[in-house]
């Protein structure tokens, strides 16, 4: 049976290593695992990508649905994220209604796609106030070795880079779906870096078992243009504003390689 | 379902960079803090910013149910945030939204790093968020709140925890924005902040900002934090000191008698 936690030892050692500058597992501090994305694999879903970064592995499907747009914003389509941690992807995740760390995933993956607006959501309104597609991500893991926000960021950017929309025309109020698709609008590519802090130095892309050494986790989600779209700090531990402004230099420019493995222009 | 609110205002903020309450771009709003409003809980406060209005509540140190929670070496922080249905514009469900599950970890989080949670292996302190009403910034005054809850509950702590937003409205960088600056905004920053370990606890952020905006806000609302520990201070000094101070007076008085 494979255990939950790391030894103490083990972890003695990860800690003792960062502090030296060096990782158990031989990266340097500010290097990602190797990252492999393939795009498509699930027919039946609009869009899908499974990334794996490391032997963390996520899917990511997309579908869509035809519904009512917000009243706040009633000619513009509709994003729905959600997450799941899939029971067997860890021996920690249980069935069930979703826990606070998946609904946590979610958000901060929808937070980028969100405020970098990424999807061209007006160009899903079918008729301002009354229907509009909704466009569900679904976050799926896999297999949990640390760093979930990340593979989840950008396998939902993957996936929605091979989404394919339908084609419809509205005859007398009726929606018809006809043969053809055509890629979903984006405007942006948002990828998001997350740093653990350990022995008060910061590591990129933590493995799980850095993961149950660090003292606080944050995520810097990078647009295209390099501007910052979205923040999360998770873990109980703190930062100082020098950490804090050293991690968004850093995340700028990993973002920026992350991106190019995702998009291809 | 009625609708009562008015149309959003054209400008936030006027030629004089005067904002729609009538506050300046690095100003909070008024903040009021009351220690120790609840009968039955070990600390509670009650704060007041702009129109915001929170509770919160602490119980504990206390056992922990269920038992198989409990940790060996430290206490667990549990912590509910929590939005009364009346709070918003429109009705918003008692029942827990996504949106209140992270804030809840993200507030607990956010508290856990000034707790002696050493001290209390195998309880539990419970940590309860009410909002009343709620008009943007909810977390961070509910993280400044909650802090001042724990103090008044007796719980060793390293410091006080301050919370305040700043962010982006119009193009300019503002400090604690309001609900209706926080939606038709650029970008909104809670940050939590603990100054004796200069330890930022909380921070989020959503919206667009460079790099040099970014520094910019992080500042801001470093500052704004600042301004709210001083009154958390004085909220604590208000019901311990002044209290202590006028206990002894009276005992001075009662001697002078005799």
């Amino acid at each position: 049976m494979s255990s939950i936690m790391a030894s103490r030892v083990r972890q003695k050692r990860i800690a003792q290593l960062i502090s030296h500058g060096k990782r158990l597992d031989g990266r340097g501090l500010t290097d990602y695992r190797e990252v492999q994305v393939e795009a498509g694999l699930i027919e039946r879903a609009e869009g899908s990508a499974r990334v794996r970064l490391g032997k963390t592995e996520v899917l990511v499907g997309v579908k869509f649905e035809m519904g009512e747009p917000f009243p706040d914003v009633p000619n513009e389509g509709v994003l729905t994220v959600n997450a799941e941690l899939v029971p067997l992807a860890s021996p920690t995740f249980e069935p069930g209604p979703p826990d606070e760390n998946s609904i946590e995933l979610a958000r901060v993956v929808d937070r980028g796609v969100r405020e970098s607006k990424a999807i061209a959501l007006e160009e899903l309104c079918i008729e301002p106030g009354k229907k509009t597609f909704i466009v569900f991500v679904d976050v799926y893991v896999l297999n949990h070795d640390g760093n979930l926000i990340d593979a989840s960021c950008l396998a939902a950017l993957a996936a929605l880079l091979n989404t394919k929309m339908f084609n419809y025309e509205v005859k007398e109020g009726e929606v018809k779906i006809k043969p053809g698709y055509k890629p979903l609008p984006l405007r942006n590519y948002p990828v998001a870096v997350t740093f653990a802090k350990i022995n008060d130095k910061l590591v990129v892309d933590p493995w799980l078992e850095e993961e149950q050494v660090m003292d606080a986790r944050l995520t810097m989600t990078v647009e295209k243009d390099g501007k910052i779209c979205a923040i999360q700090k998770g873990g109980y531990g703190y930062f100082t504003a020098e950490q804090v402004f050293e991690a968004s230099k850093i995340a700028r420019q990993k973002a920026e390689e992350q991106r190019k493995l995702v998009v291809k222009e | 379902m009625l609708k009562t609110s008015q149309k959003k205002p054209e400008k936030l903020i006027d030629e004089n960079d005067v904002r729609l309450d009538g506050r300046k771009l690095n100003e909070v709003r008024p903040v009021k803090i009351e220690v120790g409003v609840l009968g039955n809980a070990d600390g509670s406060a009650y704060i007041e910013q702009g129109k915001n209005k929170i509770l919160a509540a602490v119980y504990g140190p206390k056992e922990v149910h269920p038992k198989h929670l409990a940790l060996p070496d430290r206490a667990v922080l549990r912590c509910r945030y929590h939005m009364a249905p009346f709070s918003v514009e429109e009705r918003k469900s008692p029942a827990p939204s996504r949106r209140e599950l992270e804030l809840s970890k993200v507030i607990r989080e956010s508290l856990e790093p000034s707790i002696f949670t050493e001290y209390y292996p195998r309880t539990s302190i419970d940590l309860f968020i009410e909002v009343l009403q709620a008009d943007g910034g909810t977390r961070c005054a509910g993280i400044t709140v909650a802090s001042v809850a724990l103090a008044d509950a007796g719980i060793p702590m390293r410091d006080l925890v301050s919370a305040c937003a700043a962010g982006k409205v119009e193009g300019r960088i503002v400090l604690d924005l309001t609900d209706v600056e926080d939606k038709a905004g650029e970008a909104d920053m809670p940050l939590a902040y603990m100054p004796n370990a200069n330890a930022i606890t909380l921070l989020q952020m959503d919206g667009m900002l460079t790099s040099e905006e970014f520094e910019q806000v992080v500042n801001l609302a470093l500052d704004g934090c600042k301004q709210v520990g001083q009154i958390q201070k004085e909220a604590l000094r208000a019901k311990y000191v002044v209290a202590k101070e006028a206990e002894a007076e009276k005992e001075e008085a009662e001697e002078g008698e005799e």
